[in-house]
C-alpha cells in the first residue's frame, strides 16, 4: 500500500518537501545543541524541563484522543466512525513518533538512551512510559494498516486483529495516564501533585486530539475525493465539545481547592501562571488567552445552529486545540517548576532554537502524518473508483 | 515422544511466565527495596581506613556558622569535587545554568513552610547551608529509570555520572532543589582541577555525594573539615556517635520532613 505514497500530485510533493525543508532546518539546530547542551535552551537549574516536555505530554493527548473514535465504534458499534477509525489511529501512530522525538530531543546525553533498556527499572515511571508509548505505537500501526488493507482487498480484518484493537482501548487510557503519572507522584511538587491530574490530562486529550481530528477531516475532505460525511464529523465535534468542559471542570475543582484552602504551596503556582508572582508573571497573558479560546470554543460548540455551520466548526475546533495546547504545551511544566522548592523563582522562555528543534518535531510528525493519510486516501479513492 | 514434548513446552513456559511475573513483582515492591540499597560487591576496594556507618547523616549548627564558614566550605568542596564556577568564567547571566553541591541560603528559602510572622531577631540574617538531604527514602532514586542514582547500604544517595541519561528526572522529584544539570560543557569553567576526582561531562546530573570518595580513604568530609566545628558528621544508628550525642542534646529541625523522605541533615537553630 505504501506505494501510494509515492504517486502523487504537484502539490503533493511541495507540501513535501516544504515539511523536509522545516525538518532540515530543526535537525541543524538540534546538531547545535548536541555540540554546546542544553544550555541553548531556556531551560535553567529551577526550570528544569521545558517546551519539550511540554509538547510530549501534549502529543501524549493527541494520540490517546484517537480512543474516542474507537470506543463508539468498536465497543458500542457506531458504524459511521467505521469511515474514519484508521484516520485516528494513524493520527495517534504521527503523535506517538513526536512524542519519542520530544523525549530524545530533551536528553542530555541521547546516545545513552539505551540505558533505560539495559537496566530496567520498574519503580521509575518512565520506564513505564516507554512501554505504554512503544506498546501504543506498535498496536496502531498494526491495527491501522490491517485494517486498511482489508478494506481495500474488501475482506474483513483478520480475526487476530480484534483482540488488539480492544487492547489498544485500555491502552490508549494508560498511555495518558502513565504520563499523569510522572508527575503526581513527586513531592514537593505541589502544582502536580493532585490526584485529579490524569484525568484532567484524559479530558484535555479527549478534546484536543478529537478537535485536530475534525480539522484533519475537513482538510481531506476539501483536498481529495475522500469524503468523510456530516454524521462523523458532527459526532465528533460533540465529543469535542464535552470533554473540553470536563477539562474546564477539573481545572475550576483545582482552582477552588488553592483559592478555599488557601494553602501557600498550592496557590502559588496559580496566582504565577494567571496573575504572576512578586512582579514576575510572564506566561499571565498566554494562561488567560488559554481559558478564553476554551471557553468560546465551548460556547461555539454548544450552540447546534453554530457547531452545524463547518466554518464556524473549524474555528471552535481550533480554538479548543490552541486552547489545550497553551495550557498543557506551555504552563503545565513551568507552572509546575515555579517557584522553585526554595520558594525563588526562576522564569522561563523558551528560546529561538528551541522553539525551531520544536517546529522541526512538528513538521517530522506532520511528513509522517501526510504519508500515512496520502496512504489512506489512495485506498479510499481507489475503492470510491475514483 | 510428542506428549512428552508437549508437556516440556508447557511447563517450559509456565516457567518463563512465572518468572516474568516474579521479576514484575519485584520490581514494584522494590520501591522501598531499590532505596534500601546496593551490594557493595566491590570488596576488595575496600580499604581498612575506611570510614564506615550504617547510616551517614549531618547536622548544621546554624548558631556556629557565619558567611565566611559557609563560603569556605562551598569553595573547598567545590574545589574538591571539579564543580565548575560558570558566573567567573562566562558572567553572571549563566546563573540560571549555575552547579552547585553546597551553599548558604536563607531560613525562609530553606525551610519554606515555616515562615513566621514575628521572627526570632535575626532570624531573616541566619546563614543556613544547605545540601543534598541524603534522604533515607530518596524520591530522586525511585524517578531514575536507569538506577544511575542509587543508594548505598550506608545511606549515602549517589550518582553514577557515566550511566545518566540526563532526563532530568531526579531533579524534579527532588523536593529540595538539591540536584544540578551540566547544561554545558563544565570543564572550561573549572579552576584549579582536582586530578584526583572525575570531572563531569555536558548532559548529566550531579550533586553532594557526602565526599564518599574521602570516606572510602578514611577522611571526614569537606565542608565538615572547613567549618569549624559547624557541621558534625556520623552515623545516626550508632547511639554513642556524637551526632547521635547533638542531636540528643538539641531542638533540631529538617526541611520538609512532612514529605516523608527522612532526610539525613538535621539543623540546630
Amino acid at each position: 500500500m505504501l506505494e501510494k505514497a509515492i504517486k502523487g500530485s504537484k502539490t503533493y510533493w511541495l507540501w513535501v518537501l516544504a515539511l523536509l525543508a522545516v525538518i532540515a532546518v530543526g535537525f541543524m539546530f538540534y546538531m547545535r545543541q548536541l555540540d554546546f547542551g542544553l544550555g541553548i535552551t531556556g531551560m535553567s537549574r529551577d526550570v528544569s524541563w521545558g517546551f519539550y516536555i511540554d509538547q510530549f505530554t501534549f502529543l501524549v493527548g493527541v494520540a490517546a484522543g484517537g480512543v474516542m473514535v474507537a470506543i463508539p465504534h468498536y465497543l458500542h458499534d457506531y458504524k459511521a466512525f467505521g469511515k474514519i477509525t484508521v484516520l485516528a489511529e494513524f493520527l495517534a501512530v504521527s503523535a506517538v513518533m513526536m512524542c519519542m522525538f520530544f523525549i530524545v530531543v530533551d536528553l542530555g546525553q541521547p546516545m545513552r538512551l539505551l540505558n533505560v533498556l539495559l537496566h530496567p527499572t520498574p519503580h521509575s515511571m518512565l520506564f513505564w512510559d516507554m512501554i505504554v508509548l512503544s506498546g501504543y505505537l506498535f498496536l496502531n500501526i498494526v491495527i491501522g494498516w490491517n485494517v486498511l488493507d482489508a478494506e481495500r482487498n474488501s475482506v474483513p480484518p483478520p480475526q487476530w486483529v480484534k483482540p488488539l484493537i480492544y487492547l489498544s482501548i485500555p491502552w490508549a487510557i494508560s498511555i495518558h495516564t502513565v504520563t499523569a503519572f510522572l508527575y503526581c507522584g513527586l513531592p514537593g511538587r505541589t502544582a502536580w501533585l493532585t490526584a485529579i491530574l490524569a484525568p484532567k490530562f484524559l479530558a484535555g486529550a479527549f478534546a484536543a486530539g478529537p478537535a485536530f481530528l475534525i480539522l484533519l477531516c475537513l482538510v481531506v475532505r476539501k483536498f481529495t475525493n475522500f469524503k468523510i460525511g456530516q454524521a462523523q464529523i458532527q459526532a465528533l465535534a460533540k465529543i469535542v465539545c464535552y470533554a473540553a468542559i470536563t477539562d474546564l471542570f477539573f481545572f475550576l475543582c483545582e482552582v477552588f481547592v488553592a483559592i478555599y484552602s488557601q494553602i501557600p504551596e498550592h496557590l502559588e503556582h496559580l496566582e504565577y501562571l494567571f496573575f504572576g508572582l512578586h512582579g514576575h508573571g510572564a506566561l499571565v497573558p498566554f494562561m488567560w488567552l488559554s481559558i478564553l479560546l476554551i471557553v468560546s470554543g465551548i460556547l461555539l460548540l454548544l450552540i447546534p445552529s453554530a457547531r452545524e455551520n463547518e466554518s464556524v466548526l473549524a474555528v471552535a475546533c481550533v480554538a479548543v486545540f490552541m486552547g489545550i495546547w497553551l495550557d498543557k504545551g506551555l504552563g503545565m511544566i513551568a507552572g509546575g517548576f515555579i517557584p522553585n522548592p526554595l520558594n525563588e523563582i526562576t522564569e522561563y522562555v523558551p528560546t529561538m532554537p528551541e522553539v525551531m528543534i520544536t517546529i522541526g518535531i512538528y513538521a517530522s510528525g506532520l511528513l509522517i502524518l501526510t504519508i500515512l493519510y496520502k496512504v489512506v486516501i489512495g485506498v479510499k479513492e481507489e475503492l470510491a473508483g475514483t | 515422544m510428542k506428549k512428552s514434548r508437549r508437556e516440556f513446552l508447557k511447563v517450559a513456559g509456565i516457567t518463563i511466565l512465572g518468572a516474568g511475573a516474579g521479576s514484575l513483582i519485584n520490581g514494584v515492591s522494590v520501591l522501598s527495596a531499590a532505596e534500601s540499597g546496593r551490594k557493595p560487591g566491590l570488596d576488595f576496594f575496600k580499604n581498612s581506613d575506611a570510614l564506615k556507618a550504617k547510616r551517614w547523616g549531618m547536622a548544621v549548627d546554624t548558631r556556629k556558622l557565619s558567611d565566611e564558614i559557609c563560603e569556605k566550605m562551598q569553595v573547598s568542596c567545590h574545589q574538591l569535587h571539579n564543580v565548575p564556577d560558570f558566573i567567573k568564567k562566562f558572567g553572571k547571566q549563566e546563573k540560571r545554568h549555575e552547579i552547585k553541591w553546597i551553599w548558604e541560603t536563607g531560613f525562609e528559602h530553606a525551610f519554606t513552610g515555616r515562615e513566621n510572622e514575628f521572627p526570632r531577631e535575626n532570624l531573616e540574617d541566619l546563614p543556613v547551608v544547605v545540601t543534598c538531604n541524603h534522604c533515607e527514602k530518596p524520591p530522586c532514586v525511585r524517578a531514575c529509570p536507569t538506577q544511575a542514582t542509587f543508594k548505598r547500604e550506608d545511606g549515602i544517595v549517589m550518582m553514577d555520572f557515566h550511566r545518566c541519561i540526563g532526563c532530568r528526572f531526579c531533579m524534579a522529584a527532588c523536593p529540595f532543589g538539591s540536584r544540578s544539570f551540566n547544561f554545558r560543557d563544565p570543564r572550561p569553567a573549572i579552576y584549579d582541577r582536582n586530578p584526583d576526582f572525575p570531572t563531569r561531562t555536558k548532559g548529566v546530573v550531579e550533586k553532594c555525594n557526602f565526599c564518599a570518595e574521602r570516606l572510602a580513604v578514611g577522611k571526614l568530609p569537606a565542608c565538615v573539615e572547613a567549618s569549624e566545628g559547624a557541621l558534625v558528621f556520623g552515623d545516626l544508628e550508632d547511639p554513642e556517635s556524637d551526632i547521635r550525642k547533638l542531636l540528643a542534646e538539641n531542638y533540631t529541625i529538617r526541611r520538609k520532613p512532612e514529605l516523608g523522605t527522612n532526610p539525613s541533615v538535621f539543623y540546630i537553630i
